[in-house]
């Protein structure tokens, strides 16, 4: 049956990935949402040469494997003699490096079209209020647009993030030792797929629930405006 | 020559992808719509089984789902095996692979079929009743040709990301597009090459399906009145 001394025995390894693998996803997520804000801007603005850039940026994005796109950063750049002589080789040969770079730039085309469509569902008056109280372009963003879109595109952007922890999963495919590396090495040394795949799967299935639930804290925080009323309170 | 020659080989990879999604696919729907029917049966067993397999799949990655079933079912059917007599099976890892998919995207399936059956109004199937239909003839006149129409964009959406997704199966060892690449960019050192070229042929996959998807939708909602604002 299960063998758990060696589950006892390679709890720390898997305490190791846990780490690697929450940093590589914090790094990812921050990077993929400073970038899909303006994106997100520019993908929603009346000008053909902003939106669609970002348009084919995004749609280019998502219709390739991620793996694939891995690879091409990872494997297939060290095909450019110019980049190989370049002061930037350090970064592309590094394998941290290539994996934040493949998955932020992945996750940003999927933050982006996230945040456009909430940006898209702006009530107009909203809108024209802020314009006719004179604020500037800048200031209706930052004010009234950007506030209440990132808030309405909470819930998507929760699954996005869950996307992404299961997306560093594919680090394990470039040296990155991440949780996922982790139970293949235990798997190889032992050839014990329950234990090590099982242990690992305990692990995302945690991390994964901790993230909907974060998600649903911060929806019951900033969506709560946006609650169905239950019933009419008789106090008023 | 172009692409070093080697692009018959990246074709025949790419013959090798679409057969894998196809029958990753057909698997797929035949795992969803047991797990829709399970979870709209009202029987309380069918029920938390089919939330206990959507919700796992839901809550791990594919590619450890892949590992665990692939390796894990290797070990299983050779324990069996021998507790049978039976010798030593090696695992063809085309049916591993593409039954593991299929199992992993009946759940994102599962949901779709749900929700595209509990969008048909009740009183429709109330109506077939009063005719006198069958329980079998309400399903096939009044709810499959509907929910068609409702599980499609869902439907898109859960094979755009199983087409990508099995490009993992180069990880288990699958002779698919990916592993071509892979082993043409060590023949010939032009690894981004090979990637860039894969990536396009995955790109026109999606396109074409992103078409055909959507005039199939279109085609299935004929007769049916948009919101005009």
């Amino acid at each position: 049956m299960i063998d758990w001394a060696l589950i006892a025995e390679s709890w720390p390894l898997y305490l190791n990935g846990l780490k690697v693998s929450l940093i590589l996803m914090a790094i990812s997520v921050s990077a993929s949402f400073l970038l899909s804000v303006p994106l997100a801007i520019a993908r929603v603005s009346r000008n053909p040469w902003l939106s669609k850039p970002v348009f084919l940026y995004t749609y280019v994005i998502r219709g390739t494997p991620l793996l694939v796109q891995l690879y091409m950063i990872y494997f297939g750049l060290a095909q450019f003699e110019w980049l190989r002589e370049s002061i930037a080789w350090p970064l592309f040969r590094n394998a941290w490096f290539c994996a934040w770079l493949a998955f932020a730039l992945n996750s940003t085309a999927y933050t982006t079209e996230i945040l456009a469509g909430a940006l898209r569902q702006t009530p107009s008056g909203e809108l024209e209020a802020a314009r006719s109280l004179g604020m500037s372009t800048a200031t209706i963003y930052a004010r009234i647009l950007l506030p209440s879109a990132i808030r309405r595109a909470l819930p998507q952007y929760g699954n996005e993030l869950v996307m992404v922890m299961h997306a560093t999963s594919i680090a394990s495919a470039v040296t990155i030792v991440e949780l996922t590396r982790t139970a293949r090495d235990v798997y190889y040394n032992h050839l014990a797929p329950f234990e090590a795949f099982g242990l690992v799967a305990v692990f995302y299935f945690v991390i994964t629930f901790a993230l909907v639930g974060l998600v649903k804290l911060l929806e019951g925080r900033f969506l709560r405006h946006l609650r169905p009323m239950s019933v009419p309170s008789k106090a008023a | 020559m172009f692409l070093h020659g080697y692009f018959p080989a990246i074709l025949e990879g790419l013959r090798s992808t679409l057969l894998i999604s196809a029958t990753s696919l057909s698997i797929a729907c035949l795992f969803g719509l047991i797990g829709a029917g399970a979870k709209l049966s009202g029987s309380r067993l069918a029920g938390l089984a089919a939330d206990a397999y959507t919700t796992l799949i839901r809550g791990l990655p594919e590619l450890v789902l892949l590992l665990l079933i692939f390796y894990g079912g290797q070990i299983m059917v050779n324990a069996l095996a021998d507790r049978a007599g039976l010798g030593y099976f090696d695992i063809n890892p085309f049916l591993a692979g593409t039954l593991t998919l299929g199992f992993i995207f009946g759940a994102y399936l599962t949901e779709t079929f749900r929700g595209a059956i509990l969008a048909i109004p009740r009183g429709q199937m109330e109506a077939g009743k009063a005719y006198g239909m069958t329980r079998g003839q309400i399903l096939r006149r009044i709810i499959l040709p509907q929910m068609v129409r409702h599980a499609i964009p869902g439907f898109t959406n859960n094979w755009l990301v199983m087409i990508k997704a099995t490009a993992l199966l180069s990880i288990i060892g699958l002779d698919d597009m990916v592993h071509r690449a892979n082993l043409a960019s060590a023949a010939t050192r032009a690894p981004f090459t090979f990637y860039a070229t894969i990536a396009g042929l995955y790109l026109a996959v999606t396109t074409i399906s992103i078409l055909l998807l959507g005039w199939l939708e279109r085609r299935f909602s004929l007769g049916v009145r948009k919101v005009e604002f």
